[in-house]
């Protein structure tokens, strides 16, 4: 059938798109409008390829006179002091990988929990869409109010356990932060695994089921090992989104551009030395530093980002093949 | 169904458009909106004596506290009208702007040293204890040096926890101005500037944010300006001076504090004066714009706008200082500042 | 035989209880956070509080009209901005979709897509800020626009392709037009699908906040002209929720409640323009 369709669309069109059949109205009139609606979808579409190579290359030239003056030294330096001038990414770096990893760990079990449910017990019916509402409300959620509401909720609590642990008071710091982060990530995480664990073709679901399978030994011996890769592409994409949360993360972390001694300590991740520095760095260098941290960062999260929907689409690829 | 759609985009787009129209028409009229960023030193005297200036002469003056550092770098990138800020800028900084800027001072005020420890007890320090504590080799509040000092106080058995600024600050380069000058460890290790690799301690941006996490966090320590303690209630050190006096910073102590000689272009670190009863960390802030208006196509009416705002500022403005407890510029400050706004010319000429 | 066999069982149920519970945690901090917004929000909303300009530090009362105007206006240029550059980029990507062109296209969305807020508003700032010499509301707007572009461009990508391939056969073969087609036969269809895109790109952007602190900036005073700074409610609730007034932490409140319940409203609205457009 589609054969067929095909054929004739290759008749019936000129290269321009317009009729080679004798048209019912004015041709030139057609040709120019034809012309004109393809060259302006045809910009907007570059357009959109232009602004991603600008992004890049403006922070290649902001970080230029950083790159230049540090070159590699910028990742293990540890002193970033404004007062000589001498720029290093190592806390800020260590900072970002502590409060993303902590907030991924926190929230995996919550996240494949919502996947389960969603996905395998509850799939349709007022219950699920219920928490499928929730789960969405939380993802709403800006991440202002998300810091927001830790400034004054979770922190005096995360104060009176570090009283009780003996650590300073700082109430701020990483695990703080790394709390609330793991809280805006779940929904993320939760809806992507959901679609993934629903993906399993119900034959080979069902031959364990008729095997003699508990449903907890469905989902235990078939349906996650079968979406593995799915699941994992989920905390891929949840990793992306975690390293570039900005606002709740600078107002939990305490903004101390030191390498922490312990997850109870303040520390800067490098979205939020950024946030911080950004309007008042007042030498070119401090700028470009910090462009420069803005340029890694934008590499990381792309390529996290990109790694997750590279083994998404491979993933649903090879389930709908399986499926026919 | 389709026609309604149609409507609704017609009435979205006209809507949108007028506002714009509306919004451009007010650019070309009389009504000039100044813009200002920089120190939140001086914030609290800033906003209401803005506010008053609308009041009187119907001028918008838009000013956002992103500190000092902000301030400097928004006015060097000529994105603002002037800037704030509490460190002046040092000659090489100047040499290195594009054009000629001015320093105006605006008032004086105090930075103090501000904690949160039970009972709110009236502490008396020393430079070379607050020094230490900041440099995190006092650790605990209970430590020798501040008992001997405060026998009468109930200091607990906890850590101390030191909060500074996360952003480019004046206020900060007043402290570390003073600290550097009275301790050699300081000196050598951290120095001074608006932005340091402080040893020890949270950050909190801008006067507001350290006093915020000052409020909020038992047993910790910080210094803001004097306002931001009191209108939020929070106890502050008694500091002994370099004649040996121990200090209540209030706007008398530090006006005391600037009978000094002020140099022509009023660029003067007044931290650990020489006057006998003067609070050894107070100090002026300055609003800086550039000498020649015409800039970035800025038109005659925006300069003028721009030099009567600071005009009022050293004249009619200073009524505000005392109830927000800034000190009133001394007359030998006036004078200069009267010298120098009279220099700031536009296209050549004089404005005033 | 039979005490294995029970042990499954119970194995079984406990699991489902344990995933049960887990879920349930999940909605703890989520209410958690929408009963105090409303707890603190709404005692502080009235009258004033919707339409008068802030007061000067440390005095009681004063609105955030300027920061609900400034939302306003920075979605509305955002959506000039974004809607009919993501449309049309939508449209080449799908019309077009074996050249090379596109397939570019829609790799440079999925990338876009995942740059952090903080980037782009670098971004903003060195593109629309420093050039031009001023903090604008336009700056601003289009930075939050390029944060939406990804969004209505999937959006309409998606519901484009989900349109039968016979719906444009049948109308070029009565004779329209090829550019007609797609405007006034495809798109049409499309409808409710870009509108979600475009709620829901609305919906992301009101909260944002990042990429307003370079180019935005911020501004005390009521503002509708674009070519200055202008105030936001993200903005806002940064600004005076780290400081230590009490009456700012109560307008902060109350303008994070303002802001949840604006992207409430958008999310209901995408359902129900789901829900009527379901052809």
């Amino acid at each position: 059938m589609e054969r067929i369709f095909f054929k004739f669309n290759k008749e019936i069109f000129s290269k321009r798109g317009d009729l080679k059949i004798a048209p019912l109205n004015n041709t030139y009139n057609w040709n120019l409008r034809q012309r004109i609606f393809n060259i302006v979808i045809f910009s907007m579409g570059i357009f959109i390829i232009i602004i991603l190579a600008g992004i890049l290359i403006t922070l290649f030239y902001g970080s230029f006179p950083a790159l230049k003056k540090f070159g590699l030294n910028f990742f293990i330096n540890k002193e970033w002091d404004p007062v000589f001038n001498k720029f290093g990414s190592l806390p800020v770096l260590i900072g970002t990988l502590l409060t993303s990893f902590i907030a991924l760990f926190i929230s995996i079990f919550f996240s494949l929990s919502i996947s389960i449910l969603l996905g395998e017990y509850f799939k349709k019916g007022g219950f699920s869409n219920f928490i499928k509402t929730s789960v969405e409300l939380l993802a709403a959620v800006p991440s202002v109010i998300y810091g927001f509401w830790g400034l004054f909720v979770i922190v005096p609590l995360i104060r009176t356990l570090e009283i009780k642990l003996t650590l300073p008071s700082y109430g701020v710091g990483i695990f703080t932060a790394s709390l609330i982060l793991a809280i805006m990530i779940i929904p993320y995480a939760a809806s992507i695994g959901r679609e993934m664990i629903e993906l399993v073709p119900s034959d080979i679901k069902e031959a364990a089921y008729a095997l003699g399978a508990t449903r907890y030994e469905v989902i235990k011996k078939v349906i996650l090992p079968y979406s593995k890769s799915g699941i994992i592409a989920g905390v891929f994409l949840a990793l992306g989104r975690a390293l570039g949360e900005t606002m709740a993360v600078t107002m939990l972390i305490g903004n101390s551009n030191f390498i922490p001694k312990t997850i109870f300590h303040p520390c800067n991740t490098m979205a939020s030395v950024i946030a911080n520095e950004f309007t008042e760095a007042t030498t070119e260098i401090y700028t470009s530093s910090l462009i420069e941290i803005g340029l890694i960062l934008f590499f990381v999260t792309v390529i996290i980002n990109l790694i997750g929907k590279y083994i998404i689409k491979k993933f649903t690829i090879e389930t709908r093949r399986e499926n026919g | 169904m389709r026609g309604k759609l149609i409507l609704f985009t017609i009435i979205a787009i006209t809507m949108t458009v007028l506002l714009m129209i509306i919004g451009c028409g007010n650019n070309k009229s009389s009504e000039v909106e100044l813009l200002g960023a920089g120190a939140t030193f001086p914030y609290p005297l800033y906003s209401k004596m803005f506010s008053e200036y609308y009041k009187e002469k119907g001028i918008r003056v838009n000013y956002q506290a992103i500190g000092s550092g902000g301030g400097i770098r928004q006015l060097l990138n000529k994105v603002v009208d002037f800037g704030g800020t509490d460190a002046f800028m040092s000659d090489g900084s100047l040499a290195k702007a594009t054009a000629k800027i001015l320093h105006i001072p605006t008032c004086l005020g105090a930075v103090v040293v501000t904690y949160n420890l039970p009972g709110n007890p009236k502490l008396k320090l020393t430079s070379d204890i607050i020094a230490d504590i900041f440099l995190g080799k006092i650790k605990k509040w209970n430590d020798d040096r501040i008992k001997k000092l405060n026998p009468e106080v109930g200091l607990p058995d906890s850590n101390i926890t030191v909060v500074h600024r996360s952003d480019g600050s004046g206020t900060t380069f007043i402290f570390s101005d003073y600290l550097s000058k009275v301790s050699k460890k300081w000196r050598e290790k951290v120095g001074r500037g608006k932005s340091l690799n402080w040893p020890v301690g949270l950050g909190g941006k801008g006067n507001p944010g350290v006093a915020g996490l000052i409020k909020q966090t038992p047993n910790s320590v910080g210094y803001v300006e004097l306002i931001y303690a009191l209108q939020n209630n929070m106890p502050f050190a008694t500091i002994k001076n370099k004649k040996g006096n121990f200090i209540v910073p209030s706007l008398k102590s530090v006006s005391l504090a600037a009978q000094i000689n002020i140099p022509d272009d009023t660029r003067i670190s007044l931290t650990d004066t020489d006057a006998e009863k003067g609070y050894p960390i107070s100090s002026f802030t300055w609003i800086i714009l550039y000498q020649e208006q015409n800039y970035n196509s800025r038109s005659y009416e925006r300069a003028k706008a721009t030099v009567d705002l600071l005009w009022w500022i050293i004249h009619n403005g200073q009524k505000y200082n005392k109830e927000l407890e800034y000190a009133p510029l001394p007359a030998s400050a006036v004078e200069k500042a009267e010298k120098i706004l009279k220099s700031v010319i536009y296209n050549g000429k004089n404005i005033l | 035989m039979d005490k294995k066999i029970i042990f499954r069982i119970f194995k079984d149920k406990l699991f489902k209880f344990i995933v049960i519970c887990t879920s349930g945690l999940v909605l703890i901090p989520l209410v958690f956070i929408i009963l105090y917004i409303i707890k603190n929000g709404i005692s502080v909303i009235n009258l004033e509080f919707l339409f008068t300009l802030p007061k000067p530090i440390g005095e009681a009362g004063g609105g955030i009209i300027h920061s609900l105007t400034g939302t306003f206006i920075l979605i509305i240029l955002a959506s000039l901005f974004s809607i009919p550059l993501g449309i049309g980029a939508g449209i080449y990507a799908v019309e077009h979709k074996k050249s090379k062109v596109a397939k570019i296209i829609i790799f440079s969305v999925e990338i876009l897509q995942g740059i952090p807020s903080i980037v782009i508003g670098i971004i903003g700032y060195m593109w629309l800020v420093k050039p031009i010499g001023q903090f604008s509301a336009l700056s601003g707007g289009i930075t939050l626009g390029i944060m939406m572009l990804p969004i209505v461009i999937k959006a309409t990508e998606e519901t484009l392709k989900l349109i039968p391939f016979s719906l444009k056969e049948a109308a070029i073969a009565l004779g329209v037009p090829y550019y007609k087609a797609i405007l006034k036969v495809i798109l049409p269809s499309a409808k409710s699908g870009i509108i979600t895109g475009i709620l829901v790109g609305i919906a992301r952007i009101s909260g944002e906040t990042a990429p307003l602190l370079f180019t935005a900036f911020g501004n005390n005073f009521l503002n509708f002209n674009i070519f200055k700074p202008i105030d936001a409610l993200p903005l806002l609730i940064f600004n005076y929720a780290t400081s230590p007034y009490k009456e700012w932490h109560k307008i902060a409140w109350g303008a994070s409640f303002v802001i949840v319940i604006l992207i409430l409203v958008l999310n209901i609205s995408t359902r129900l323009v789901v829900k009527k457009w379901r052809t």
